[in-house]
C-alpha cells in the first residue's frame, strides 16, 4: 500500500513587503515521513515551515495537508493548526503556567475535552519525553533542553498528524541537544510525520528520509541526507555544506 | 504635644474624609481600570480608526488639567441629577483610565510575541490566546505601574473638594479656616495620606509576590 500523502506544496510564493522570501516552492511530504529543511538563515526554511501551519499565510500556490487544499477563505485556520504541531526554536512555553498545565491547556480549551481525561494523557506524554518529575514546575525552573521537551509533548496533547521543527536545538548548550534529539528520534521511529529546520547533520543524515537545500528563497537540492551531505549535486549546497560541516 | 491633642480631639471627622477619600479612590480605579482595558485593546487593534479614537481620548486627557476635567464632569453631570460623588468618580475614571490604557498597552506589547504563536500553533483562537497566555502574563507585568497609578489617584482625590465633598483634605482645610491654624490641620492631613499610601503600597507588594509564584 502506498502511504498517503500529508502534505503537498506547489508554486507556493510568499513575500513580505518588497523582500521575496519563498519563489515557486514544490514539495511532496508522504505519511511518516521525515524531512530536513536545511540552508543558510533567510533562506526562507523558517517561512516555509510557518506556512504550512499557517503562521504564515502564503501569497500564492497552494497548499495542501492531508490531502485537502487548504484556503483561508475556506477553512478554519485554528482547526488547521490543531493538527499541525510546532516546535520553536525559543521554546515559547507559557510561563505563568506550570509544566503539566502547559500540556494541557490546548486539549481543554481548544478541543474542549474533559479535565480529567486530559490530565491523565498529559501525563503520559510528559512520562514519554522523560520530564513525569517535573509535572507541577514552572518553566523558569527547567533547563533548555527540558523546556523543548515540554514544548514537545504541548504540541503532541493536540494529537497532530503533523510536527513541525524550527530550530528546536539551535538556542541549546552542546551538552543539552542530544536529550532534545532523541526525543525526536522516538517520535520519527513512531511513525509521526516530521518537517524539521535544522542545522544538526547528524540528526539528518541518522533520522530523515530525505532533506531539502534552500538558498535564497528556492529548493536547491532535494535528496537522501547521505548524498546530499557527501555528493552535492549542486555547487550552491556543496558552498554551504563546507561552510558548516 | 500641641498638634498630638489637636490630632486626637479631629480625628472621627478626619476618619470620615479618609472613608470617602479611600470610597472615591477606590470606585474610580476600579471603573477607570475597565476603560484603560477597554482604549489598550483599541490601542492594539491594528484598526486605524480605533486607534485614533484611543489616541483622541489619551490626548484629551493628558492635554487638560485634572481639576478641569473634574469640574467639566461635575457641572455637566450633575445637571442631569448625578450625585456629586458619582461625578467626581467619572472625572477621575476617565482621568485614569487615560494612564491606565498606557499601562495595559505598554504591558501586553512587552510579552513576547512567541507566545502568541504558540497559542495559535495549538490552534487557539486571538482572542481565547489573548484570555489565556497573553493577559495573565501583561497584569502581572502591570501591576507596579498600576499600583503607582493607584496612588496618584488617591492623592488626585484631593481635588474633590473643589467640589465641595467632604474628603481628607476638605476636612483639613476647613479645620484650618474655622481654627484660624492651617499649618496644624494641614500637617495631620499629610499624616494621614501618608498612612493611605503606605496601606496600599503594602497591599500592592503583597500581590505581587503572590502573582510572581512562577519566577
Amino acid at each position: 500500500m502506498s502511504k498517503s500523502i500529508m502534505i503537498n506544496i506547489e508554486k507556493l510564493n510568499k513575500s513580505f513587503g518588497d523582500l521575496h522570501v519563498l519563489k515557486d516552492i514544490d514539495m511532496t511530504v508522504k505519511q511518516s515521513e521525515v524531512v530536513c529543511l536545511i540552508g543558510a538563515s533567510g533562506s526562507g526554511k523558517s517561512t516555509l515551515l510557518r506556512c504550512i501551519n499557517f503562521l504564515e499565510i502564503k501569497d500564492s500556490g497552494l497548499v495542501m495537508i492531508g490531502g485537502e487544499k487548504i484556503e483561508k477563505e475556506t477553512h478554519d485556520l485554528n482547526e488547521v493548526r490543531a493538527k499541525v504541531g510546532m516546535v520553536f526554536q525559543h521554546f515559547n512555553l507559557f510561563p505563568h503556567k506550570t509544566v503539566l498545565e502547559n500540556v494541557m491547556e490546548a486539549p481543554i480549551y481548544v478541543k474542549k475535552r474533559p479535565k480529567e481525561e486530559v490530565k491523565e494523557e498529559a501525563k503520559a506524554l510528559l512520562k514519554k519525553v522523560g520530564l513525569s518529575d517535573k509535572e507541577y514546575v514552572y518553566p523558569s525552573k527547567l533547563s533548555g533542553g527540558q523546556k523543548q521537551r515540554v514544548a514537545i509533548a504541548r504540541a503532541l496533547a493536540m494529537k497532530p498528524e503533523i510536527m513541525l521543527f524550527d530550530e528546536p536545538t539551535s538556542a541549546l548548550d552542546p551538552e543539552l541537544v542530544g536529550e532534545v534529539l532523541t526525543t525526536m528520534k522516538e517520535l520519527a521511529e513512531e511513525g509521526m510525520t516530521m518537517v524539521v529546520v535544522t542545522h544538526e547533520m547528524g540528526f539528518a543524515r541518522e533520522v530523515a528520509d530525505w532533506a531539502v537545500y534552500m538558498h535564497e528563497g528556492r529548493i536547491v537540492e532535494v535528496g537522501h541526507p547521505m548524498q546530499l551531505f557527501s555528493s552535492p549535486k549542486e555547487e550552491r549546497t556543496k558552498n554551504f555544506l563546507d561552510s558548516v560541516l | 504635644m500641641d498638634l498630638l491633642t489637636k490630632f486626637i480631639d479631629t480625628y472621627p471627622v478626619f476618619l470620615k474624609g479618609m472613608l470617602l477619600t479611600f470610597e472615591i479612590t477606590i470606585v474610580s480605579i476600579f471603573i477607570a481600570i475597565f476603560i484603560g482595558l477597554f482604549f489598550a485593546f483599541l490601542k492594539i487593534s491594528n484598526v486605524k480608526i480605533l486607534e485614533w479614537i484611543a489616541d483622541l481620548y489619551i490626548f484629551l486627557v493628558r492635554g487638560t488639567p485634572l481639576v478641569v476635567q473634574i469640574f467639566i464632569f461635575y457641572f455637566g453631570l450633575t445637571a442631569f441629577n448625578i450625585s456629586d460623588f458619582l461625578a467626581v468618580v467619572l472625572g477621575l475614571a476617565f482621568h485614569n483610565g487615560a494612564y491606565i490604557a498606557e499601562i495595559f498597552r505598554g504591558a501586553i506589547q512587552s510579552i513576547d510575541h512567541g507566545q502568541m504563536e504558540a497559542g495559535r500553533s495549538l490552534g487557539m483562537t486571538k482572542s481565547l490566546t489573548m484570555r489565556r497566555i497573553i493577559l495573565p502574563q501583561a497584569s502581572r507585568r502591570a501591576l507596579p505601574p498600576l499600583g503607582n497609578q493607584f496612588i496618584i489617584a488617591l492623592k488626585d482625590s484631593s481635588l474633590a473638594s473643589f467640589i465641595g465633598m467632604y474628603e481628607l483634605f476638605n476636612v483639613a482645610t476647613t479645620h484650618g479656616s474655622l481654627k484660624y491654624d492651617y499649618m496644624s490641620y494641614l500637617l495631620i492631613v499629610a499624616v494621614y495620606y501618608l498612612v493611605l499610601v503606605l496601606f496600599f503600597s503594602i497591599i500592592v507588594r503583597i500581590i505581587e509576590k503572590k502573582m510572581s509564584s512562577s519566577d
